[in-house]
C-alpha cells in the first residue's frame, strides 16, 4: 500500500501542537531561574532523583499499573461477550459502555464518595446484611477503583473492536483439530487480539501514572501522585522549570519502558504479552 | 454502519439546534468578568447588562494560582477579576493591576473603615473588597466533648480518623504555624521545619486532606472536626444543626476577596461601573445573601437576617479579628512551604 | 454454554459502570445542595438550570467541541493511522513515540504549552483554540484504535482490490474502510468521551466568554458544586437514553438481518 500521504496532514498537524510545545517543555526544564534572567542547568533533574520525589514517581507507576493489570482482567472477558456472537444488540451494549462517561468527571467521582464512605451506601448495605463496615474512602484501594472505573472502557473498546473480526474459520479449525476451548483461546484468539489489547493497556496505563484528581479526591489528598506533583509546580509554586523536568523524566521513562514491551512482543509474534 | 450513519446524523442534529438556539448576536461593548464558580447571584449579571446596556461575558475559576497563570501568561483579556488577598498583592508586585479611580467608585464608601488599607493592598489603591472570612475548626458536638479553643485538638488522639485537613498547602502549613505561636506568613526556616514536624505527627491521625467535600462530609456526619473556611461553616451549621465552629484562641487566618482590574483591560470604564455596581446596597445584599459569606458593606449587613449577624461565626467580634493575620505573597519562599507540604504529604 | 454466566459477569460490569451515575441523578432531586443529607424530593434545580445562562452556553460549548473535535480527530487520526501503519519500522517508530506525547503528558503541562503557544503566535483563545487544543488530544487516541484494526487486516486485501480494478480511493473506501470501521468508530467514542471531559486543558486554552461545562463544574470546587449539574448531567444522561432506544427501535429491522 503505497499510502504515506495519508498521514501527511497529522505530520503536520503533530508538528505544530505536539513537537513545538514539547520543545518548549524541554527547554524549561533545562533552565533555572536565577536573578540574572534564565540560565541552562540540570539541577531540575538532579531534583527529580531526590528520594522524596522518586518514591512519589513510583507509587504513581505502581498505582497505575495495578489499575492497568484490573482494567484488563476485567476488561478482557466484557471484550469477549460483548464481541461474542450470540449477544444480542451488541452495538447498543458497547455505546452503553462509553455513556456513564460522558457524565462529567468530577460528579462521577463525588458520586462514588457517596458509595463508599462510612455511613455510605456501601457500607448501609454491609450492615443490613449483618457484615462489618469497611474503611473504603480515602485508602489506596479507592483510589485504584476510581482508576478502574475512569479508565475500563479504554481497555474494552480496542479489544472489542479487534476481537469482533477475528476470523471464525481459524477457530473453528482449531477446534476441528482438536484443540479444548481453553487452548483456543491462549494459542488462537488471545495472539490475534494482541494489538488491541497493547492499545488498550497504552491508553489506560499512560494517562493513569499523571491523574490526580482521582488520588486527591477517592485517597483523601494523602497519596501524593506525579500528578498532583507536577500540578503543584506549575501552579502553586509557579516553578514552571522543574515542573517541566518532572513531566520530561516522566515521560521518557514511560516511553522507554513501552518500547521495551512493544519489542518484546514482535519478538514473540503470537506469543505471550510478557 | 446504517447505525453509524444515524448516529453521526444524530449528533449533526442537536449541533444544528444547539447552534440555533445560541445563536444571539449583539452590538453592546462587552466586559469580561473572572470570578470564582457560583460566586455571585446570576440575577444581578442580568440586571447590570439591562441598565448600562453592556454585555457581560462572564468566565469561573476554580483557584487564585489557575486564575493567576491565565492571566500572567496572557491568556485572559479580563476586565475585572476576583482574587484573594495574597494573590492580589502578588499581582500589585508584578504590576498586573491598574490603579482604581475611585471617583467613579462612589459606593466605595460603604465597605466598612476596618476592611480598607489592608496588608495586601496598603494604600487601597487596586481593590475594593467583595467578601471576607475566616479559617477556624468546625466540629461536631455529638462526637467532640472536650473543649475546642484551640488548633492542638487536631492533634488530639482520641480523635484519630476523625480530623479533616484543608488539602491547601498555605492553610494547612498556616494554622499549624499559628497553633506553635508564631505568624503564618513566616520565612523563618527553623519554624517551617516545627510546623513539618507537628503536620507529619498528625498525619496518621487525619482521616483525609479535602478540599470542597468537606462539607458534605461534615453534614453527613462522617467526620468529627475540620478546619474549614467560616462562610461554609455557617452553611454547614444551617444544613445539620449539631455543627459549631470556633476560631482558636492562637488566632487564625482572615481572608479577603477583593475586586481587580488587570492591565489588560481594555474597558476599565465599564469594569469600574461594574465594580460600583457591585457595591450598590441592594447588590451587594443580592449577593451576600446567595453566597452566604460575609459582607463588608456596611449597609447590606444591615439588610441581614440579625441572626445571621449574631452568628460569631459570620460575622465574629473584634476581639477574635484581631488576633488573625493575613496571607502575604511569599514570592519564591513559596518553595519552603511547597518543600515541607511535599515532605508531609508524600510520606 | 455458560451462557447465563457471561450475562451475569456483564451484568454486574454495568452495574459497577451505571451505580454512581444513578447516584448523581437521585442527587438531582435533593432538596438540599449539600450530598450529605437527602432532605427531601425537588424539582428547584430544574427549574433553576432553565434560568442559568452560563450553564446553558457552557452545554452548547461542550457538545459542539466534543462532536467537531472527535469527528476532525477521527478524519486525520484514521489517515495518519493507515498512513503509519505502512511506513518503515524506524520512522513508525519515532511517530509512534511523538503519538504517545499527548497520552503520557500531564494535562496541566499539554495545556500550559499549547496556551503558550497560542498566545505566542497571537491566536485569540477562545472557539477555535479550544477546539484546536481538543483535536491534539483526541488524535491519539483515534490512532491507537484504528491501528490494531490495520495490523489484523490481510496485507494483501488491498492489492486484491486493486487488481480487481478498484482505484486506490475505491480500494479505501470499499474495502479498507470498511475493515477497520469498528475500530473508527471506537476512536471517535472515546475521543467524544475525552473531549466531553477534559477540564485542565479546556481551561488554559479558552478564553472570554467561551467556557464548557467541565470548566464550570470544576469552578463551583472551592464553593461546591450546585445541584444544577447534576440536573443537567441528569437531561443529558436520559435524553441519550432516549435517542439509543430511538435509533435501536428503527434500526432493529435490517440490523437483525445484517448481523447473522
Amino acid at each position: 500500500m503505497k499510502s504515506k500521504w495519508l498521514s501527511f496532514p497529522y505530520l503536520v498537524w503533530m508538528l505544530i501542537f505536539i513537537f513545538i510545545p514539547l520543545l518548549l517543555v524541554l527547554y524549561f526544564s533545562l533552565t533555572i531561574r536565577t536573578p540574572d534572567g534564565l540560565v541552562f542547568s540540570f539541577d531540575n533533574f538532579r531534583r527529580f532523583f531526590e528520594p522524596i520525589y522518586l518514591k512519589v514517581f513510583l507509587r504513581s507507576v505502581y498505582l497505575a499499573l495495578i489499575s492497568t493489570v484490573i482494567c484488563l482482567a476485567l476488561g478482557y472477558p466484557m471484550a469477549m461477550i460483548l464481541a461474542g456472537n450470540n449477544f444480542k444488540r451488541k452495538n447498543v451494549m458497547v455505546f452503553l459502555f462509553v455513556v456513564p462517561m460522558w457524565m462529567n468527571f468530577l460528579l462521577r467521582t463525588y458520586a462514588w464518595m457517596t458509595l463508599l464512605e462510612r455511613q455510605g451506601l456501601l457500607n448501609t448495605f454491609l450492615t443490613f446484611l449483618g457484615l462489618p463496615p469497611l474503611n473504603l474512602l480515602y485508602t489506596q484501594e479507592a483510589v485504584v477503583l476510581g482508576m478502574v472505573y475512569n479508565f475500563l472502557p479504554f481497555m474494552v473498546l480496542p479489544i472489542y473492536s479487534v476481537l469482533r473480526k477475528i476470523d471464525r474459520q481459524l477457530i473453528e479449525a482449531a477446534a476441528d483439530l482438536g484443540a479444548d476451548q481453553m487452548t483456543i483461546f491462549r494459542r488462537v484468539i488471545f495472539p490475534l487480539s494482541l494489538p488491541g489489547v497493547m492499545s488498550g493497556i497504552t491508553m489506560v496505563f499512560m494517562p493513569a501514572v499523571t491523574t490526580f484528581v482521582i488520588s486527591r479526591l477517592l485517597g483523601g489528598g494523602q497519596f501524593t501522585l506525579i500528578g498532583n506533583l507536577i500540578e503543584q509546580q506549575f501552579l502553586f509554586v509557579g516553578d514552571w522549570h522543574f515542573g517541566s523536568a518532572i513531566s520530561m523524566v516522566m515521560m521518557v521513562i514511560i516511553l522507554l519502558s513501552m518500547g521495551v514491551l512493544s519489542r518484546y512482543d514482535k519478538e514473540h509474534e503470537g506469543g505471550g504479552l510478557w | 454502519m446504517g447505525k453509524i450513519r444515524i448516529l453521526c446524523l444524530a449528533l449533526l442534529l442537536i449541533v444544528a439546534v444547539l447552534s440555533f438556539s445560541a445563536c444571539f448576536k449583539d452590538q453592546r461593548p462587552v466586559l469580561n468578568v473572572y470570578n470564582w464558580g457560583d460566586y455571585i447571584d446570576e440575577s444581578v449579571i442580568a440586571e447590570f447588562e439591562k441598565e448600562f446596556n453592556i454585555r457581560v461575558n462572564y468566565d469561573t475559576f476554580s483557584t487564585n494560582e489557575d486564575m493567576y497563570v491565565k492571566v500572567k501568561s496572557g491568556g485572559g483579556n479580563y476586565d475585572v477579576l476576583f482574587p484573594s488577598d495574597y494573590t492580589i498583592e502578588r499581582m500589585i508586585k508584578e504590576g498586573m493591576l491598574q490603579k482604581l479611580d475611585f471617583n467613579n467608585i462612589p459606593n466605595y464608601q460603604y465597605i466598612e473603615e476596618q476592611f480598607k488599607n489592608l496588608d495586601y493592598d496598603p494604600q487601597n489603591a487596586y481593590s475594593v473588597p467583595y467578601m471576607w472570612g475566616t479559617v477556624g475548626i468546625i466540629y461536631n458536638k455529638k462526637k467532640v466533648t472536650k473543649p475546642v479553643t484551640s488548633w492542638q485538638i487536631l492533634w488530639d488522639q482520641d480523635y484519630a480518623k476523625q480530623i479533616l485537613m484543608l488539602d491547601s498547602q498555605r492553610d494547612s502549613i498556616g494554622i499549624t504555624l499559628k497553633m506553635l505561636g508564631y505568624s503564618l506568613n513566616t520565612r523563618n526556616l527553623k519554624e517551617l521545619e516545627a510546623a513539618k514536624e507537628a503536620l507529619i505527627k498528625q498525619k496518621p491521625l487525619v482521616l483525609a486532606y479535602v478540599g470542597d467535600d468537606v462539607k458534605d462530609k461534615m453534614i453527613a456526619g462522617e467526620a468529627a472536626l475540620a478546619v474549614v473556611w467560616s462562610g461554609d461553616a455557617v452553611y454547614m451549621m444551617r444544613e445539620n444543626p449539631d455543627l459549631a465552629y470556633v476560631i482558636p484562641e492562637e488566632g487564625s487566618n482572615l481572608w479577603f476577596d477583593a475586586m481587580v482590574i488587570p492591565t489588560t483591560s481594555k474597558n476599565k470604564e465599564a469594569a469600574e461601573k461594574f465594580i460600583n455596581f457591585l457595591c450598590r446596597t441592594e447588590i451587594a445584599y443580592k449577593n451576600t445573601d446567595y453566597i452566604g459569606y460575609s459582607t463588608p458593606h456596611r449597609e447590606a449587613k444591615k439588610l441581614l437576617d440579625p441572626e445571621l449577624l449574631s452568628n460569631s461565626a459570620a460575622y465574629p467580634g473584634a476581639k477574635e479579628l484581631a488576633r488573625c493575620e493575613v496571607f502575604l505573597d511569599l514570592g519564591d519562599f513559596l518553595k519552603e512551604y511547597d518543600r515541607i507540604w511535599t515532605e508531609v504529604k508524600a510520606r | 454454554m455458560k451462557e447465563y454466566l457471561k450475562r451475569i459477569y456483564a451484568m454486574l460490569i454495568y452495574l459497577f459502570l451505571y451505580a454512581p451515575i444513578l447516584i448523581l441523578i437521585v442527587f438531582s432531586f435533593n432538596a438540599s445542595k449539600s450530598r450529605g443529607v437527602w432532605s427531601g424530593f425537588t424539582l428547584h434545580w430544574y427549574s433553576e438550570l432553565l434560568k442559568d445562562r452560563q450553564i446553558l452556553s457552557a452545554l452548547y460549548n461542550t457538545i459542539l467541541i466534543a462532536v467537531l473535535s472527535a469527528l476532525i480527530a477521527t478524519l486525520i487520526g484514521t489517515a495518519a493511522a493507515i498512513g503509519i501503519h505502512n511506513m518503515k519500522k524506524l520512522k513508525k517508530k519515532v511517530i509512534m513515540n511523538l503519538t504517545y506525547l499527548p497520552v503520557v503528558s500531564p494535562d496541566i503541562v499539554t495545556g500550559l504549552s499549547l496556551m503558550i503557544l497560542f498566545v505566542f503566535v497571537k491566536l485569540q483563545l477562545g472557539f477555535l483554540s479550544l477546539l484546536l487544543a481538543h483535536i491534539t488530544f483526541n488524535i491519539p487516541y483515534v490512532i491507537l484504535s484504528v491501528l490494531p484494526k490495520l495490523k489484523q487486516l490481510d496485507k494483501h486485501l488491498y492489492e486484491a482490490a486493486l487488481d480487481l480494478g478498484a482505484t486506490p480511493l475505491e480500494a479505501y473506501r470499499k474495502v479498507i474502510l470498511p475493515e477497520i470501521m469498528p475500530g473508527v468508530v471506537t476512536g471517535m467514542l472515546l475521543a467524544f468521551t475525552l473531549s466531553l471531559d477534559d477540564f485542565v486543558i479546556s481551561f488554559f486554552t479558552t478564553g472570554s466568554g467561551v467556557s464548557t461545562l467541565s470548566i464550570t463544574v470544576y469552578s463551583m470546587a472551592r464553593r461546591g458544586i450546585n445541584p444544577k449539574i447534576n440536573a443537567i448531567s441528569t437531561i443529558l444522561f436520559v435524553t441519550v437514553l432516549l435517542l439509543l432506544i430511538i435509533v435501536n427501535i428503527r434500526m432493529s429491522g435490517n440490523h437483525n438481518k445484517k448481523e447473522r
